[in-house]
């Protein structure tokens, strides 16, 4: 808990630049845009309808579609601070230009006609009628895209971007709930504040005393300041980790920081506990990215925002290179790391030994029943048995290569929750299911993964990317060079977290204590 | 000296006012009647530009309004409302320093100028001048608007149905303080109104508008003996018959 608390302070200083630039942004877009179409009723509702059309696209959407758009423009970084700002503009807009554009049109006209008829011109009257009398209703929209974009704002770890999602998301994956808890709470709190503040300043704007709106304004700015000057300063003291520079180093010069990252499961959590502890033992500084998504973290590999992160060879054939599976596994191991070093420059340390890829599993005492080894035996009992698969398994095209190849015809399928899929084979509900090969409840609940001879699964090799910054370092790869982790090993880990609830750095560090150690010549380069 | 030459204006329902000729002298105070959409109001908003005309020309002193820039021209006229519209967000001082302070005059000016104004309005600065709007009752903020309108010392005054939303006896309180500012500063005003009776006591002379048309321009006494036509003759009759049957709730003999 005190451990979760003293790395709150850097996450929630983040957290509040990222909502506070992101309001700033979608304000001074907003309140001009507001201003220029409240006197034209046609272009007030295509601008307010194009920002609610933006404003239904879900937030973890629209954070991660801006991760391809900014690739694409080339102009900022796509990973982290730049598209999450950029998102979270976006997302802000709506509540304060809809409210802006209300308020300005619900102006009394009896007040409009006289101040025209007395004489103002046009930005006389916006100025020192429609502005001051619509303040009230600009202000409840700030506040309404405040409570939001805090709230949305932890949708931006995905993307990259430290946040307090960074606590909601790992807690959620490796099953800590106080770390969730710590990560939720803080944004509530956060939230809370900002809309009392705000709430006050709105009372104060309705009232006749201007003066008396000074009061929270102040406390919003001296809030704003302390935010952005002196946190970060505190936080650098609490020996946060300055960030390596995201610009490609081309220097011949050595590395000394490398930032690792992982994506959103469990297994990732470890391996990147695993790329940090070897990455330390030969004295190079690490930053941590985690809870990627996973197109996101190719990319940011690619624009040297992360060095280092464990991928998978199909994830990478199928989405990446857009290629059909089917061949051996060997084939496609060579010709993706070939790609990866001439179209991006990304070196592959190789395959770590272990697959996570689509299987299926059933328990054991059902395999020595049935004599079950490999797929090909399950082709003669499958009409008597039943399997379960997660949401997306028997849409997928490994469900049909299977299907196909093995000319499997099971009594029934049935969906399940991942969550729930491998209890439900344990305490029998189905006979077989779709299991994550490096899932550590394979292990817990005694099941067994049938071998696919037939290659109709694509290969799943988990493989250490190092990416433009360090791919050609010596002391980088050689201390991730000499990693091997069985499967079993794997899942033994992956078991210690979800099944024990050990912290993703035990069971990295039982993962190492069993590899083979860091060649002593490593740290003198 | 206000001249309006042949003014129509026409919307996409029809014409608002057709062919409107009419002269009002300086320091003459000009009724225009009418029902609702007889084109009245139309009228009165040519004369300060918040509406311009398809045809005619409209002349303040001999020089024609659509010369001069509009928003110029509405700072030189006094200009009130039936709903006052007084800014809710500022004082009664502040509202009635508005077109001074649209015209940067001196701070000292200003003051001087808003409490000679309440003090002419019967809303003396020291008690009104830091009140709210919204803590004035409706014939206190009718003065108010009144106030602000003359507060650049405009030579045209032009009142919208200005009484139409008071109780009768502000409303007859507020018909004799008009007078009264009227002539204390030599105004030439245009008053738009629905209520035969207010124009008959108030009116120098009265223009009857009726479906876009000027009917008849004429002094009461002129209106009353000799009117123009059918329509301001049913005008005329519902007026005497209206008085008659107040003669004879009072028991006065005819």
């Amino acid at each position: 808990m005190t451990e979760l608390l003293r790395g709150l302070p850097p996450l929630l200083a983040s957290h509040l630049e990222l909502v506070l630039l992101a309001l700033a942004a979608a304000a001074t877009i907003s309140l001009p845009l507001a201003i220029v179409v409240a006197r034209r009723p046609r272009a007030a509702f295509v601008v307010v309808t194009v920002a609610g059309v933006v404003q239904t696209v879900p937030g973890l959407a629209l954070l991660a579609l801006m991760v391809p758009v900014l690739a694409k423009t080339g102009w900022l970084s796509p990973f982290g601070f730049p598209p999450a700002v950029i998102a979270l503009t976006l997302y802000a807009i709506l509540p304060i230009l809809r409210n802006a554009v209300t308020g300005l049109r619900g102006v009394d006209p009896a007040a409009l006609e006289a101040a025209r008829g007395m004489g103002m011109s046009p930005w006389q009257v916006m100025r020192i009628v429609q502005l001051p009398l619509a303040a009230p209703v600009i202000a409840a929209g700030i506040r309404t895209a405040t409570v939001w974009t805090v709230g949305a704002a932890t949708l931006a770890t995905p993307v990259g971007q430290a946040c307090l999602g960074n606590y909601i998301f790992t807690g959620l994956q490796i099953r800590n709930f106080t770390m969730l808890l710590v990560g939720v709470a803080a944004a509530a709190i956060l939230a809370m504040t900002f809309d009392a503040l705000l709430a006050a300043t709105e009372r104060a704007l309705a009232g006749r005393s201007r003066r008396r709106a000074l009061i929270p304004t102040a406390i919003f700015a001296a809030l704003v300041v302390f935010v952005v000057g002196v946190l970060p300063a505190l936080a650098d003291q609490h020996g946060a980790r300055a960030r390596p520079s995201s610009v490609t180093a081309t220097s011949r010069t050595a590395v000394t920081s490398v930032r690792i990252a992982g994506k959103t499961f469990t297994e990732q959590y470890i391996l990147m506990e695993v790329l940090r502890a070897r990455l330390e033992s030969v004295g190079i500084a690490v930053d941590v990215a985690q809870s990627l998504g996973s197109t996101v973290i190719f990319d940011a590999l690619v624009h040297a925002d992360v060095d280092a992160y464990v991928d998978y060879s199909g994830t990478l054939w199928s989405n990446t290179m857009k290629r059909a599976s089917g061949p051996p596994r060997w084939q496609v191991l060579a010709e993706l790391e070939g790609w990866l070093a001439q179209a991006h420059h990304i070196h592959s340390l190789g395959p770590l030994g272990f697959e996570n890829t689509y299987a299926l599993a059933v328990r054991r005492d059902t395999a020595e029943r049935l004599g079950l080894h490999t797929l090909v035996d399950l082709e003669r009992v499958a009409p008597e048995l039943a399997l379960g698969g997660d949401y997306e398994f028997f849409g997928r095209a490994e469900w049909t290569a299977v299907k196909r190849t093995y000319g499997l015809r099971f009594a029934r399928t049935t969906t399940f929750d991942p969550t729930l899929l491998y209890e439900a084979v344990a305490r029998g509900e189905v006979d077989a299911i779709s299991a994550f090969s490096s899932d550590g409840r394979i292990a817990a609940n005694n099941l067994v993964v049938l071998a696919d001879p037939g290659g109709a699964l694509p290969p799943y090799d988990a493989m250490i990317l190092l990416g433009p910054r360090v791919a050609d370092d010596p002391r980088v790869a050689c201390a991730l060079g000499g990693l091997h982790i069985p499967v079993e090993q794997m899942r033994e880990a992956n078991a210690m977290v979800d099944r024990d609830q050990s912290s993703p750095a035990v069971a990295a560090a039982w993962l190492l204590a069993r590899a083979a150690p860091i060649d002593e010549s490593c740290k003198a380069r | 000296m206000i001249e309006l030459v042949d003014v129509s204006k026409g919307y996409e329902a029809g014409w608002a006012v057709r062919h409107v000729s009419l002269t009002i002298k300086a320091g003459e105070l000009v009724a225009v009647l009418g029902e609702s959409g007889s084109g009245k109001t139309t009228l009165v908003k040519m004369v300060n530009r918040l509406i311009d005309p398809d045809e005619g020309e409209i002349r303040i002193d001999g020089r024609d309004v659509r010369t001069e820039d509009a928003v110029a021209l509405r700072r030189t006229i006094g200009y009130v409302i039936q709903q006052v519209g007084l800014l809710p967000h500022l004082t009664v001082a502040d509202n009635v320093a508005m077109v001074p302070r649209l015209l940067s005059w001196s701070r000292e000016d200003i003051e001087r100028r808003v409490a000679e104004l309440l003090e002419l309005v019967g809303l003396p600065a020291a008690t009104y001048g830091d009140r709210y709007p919204d803590e004035l009752s409706g014939g206190q903020r009718q003065r108010v608007g009144v106030a602000r309108a003359l507060a650049a010392r405009p030579r045209v005054l032009l009142l919208d149905e200005p009484f139409g939303a008071l109780d009768p006896i502000t409303r007859v309180q507020l018909h004799s303080e008009l007078r009264r500012i009227h002539h204390e500063l030599a105004l030439t005003t245009i008053m738009v109104t629905h209520d035969m009776v207010e124009a008959l006591t108030l009116a120098d002379r009265i223009a009857v508008m009726f479906r876009g048309e000027l009917r008849q321009l004429a002094s009461p006494h002129e209106l009353m003996t000799a009117p123009a036509d059918d329509y301001v003759a049913q005008l005329v009759a519902m007026a005497r018959q209206q008085g008659e049957q107040l003669r004879a709730a009072a028991g006065v003999e005819s």
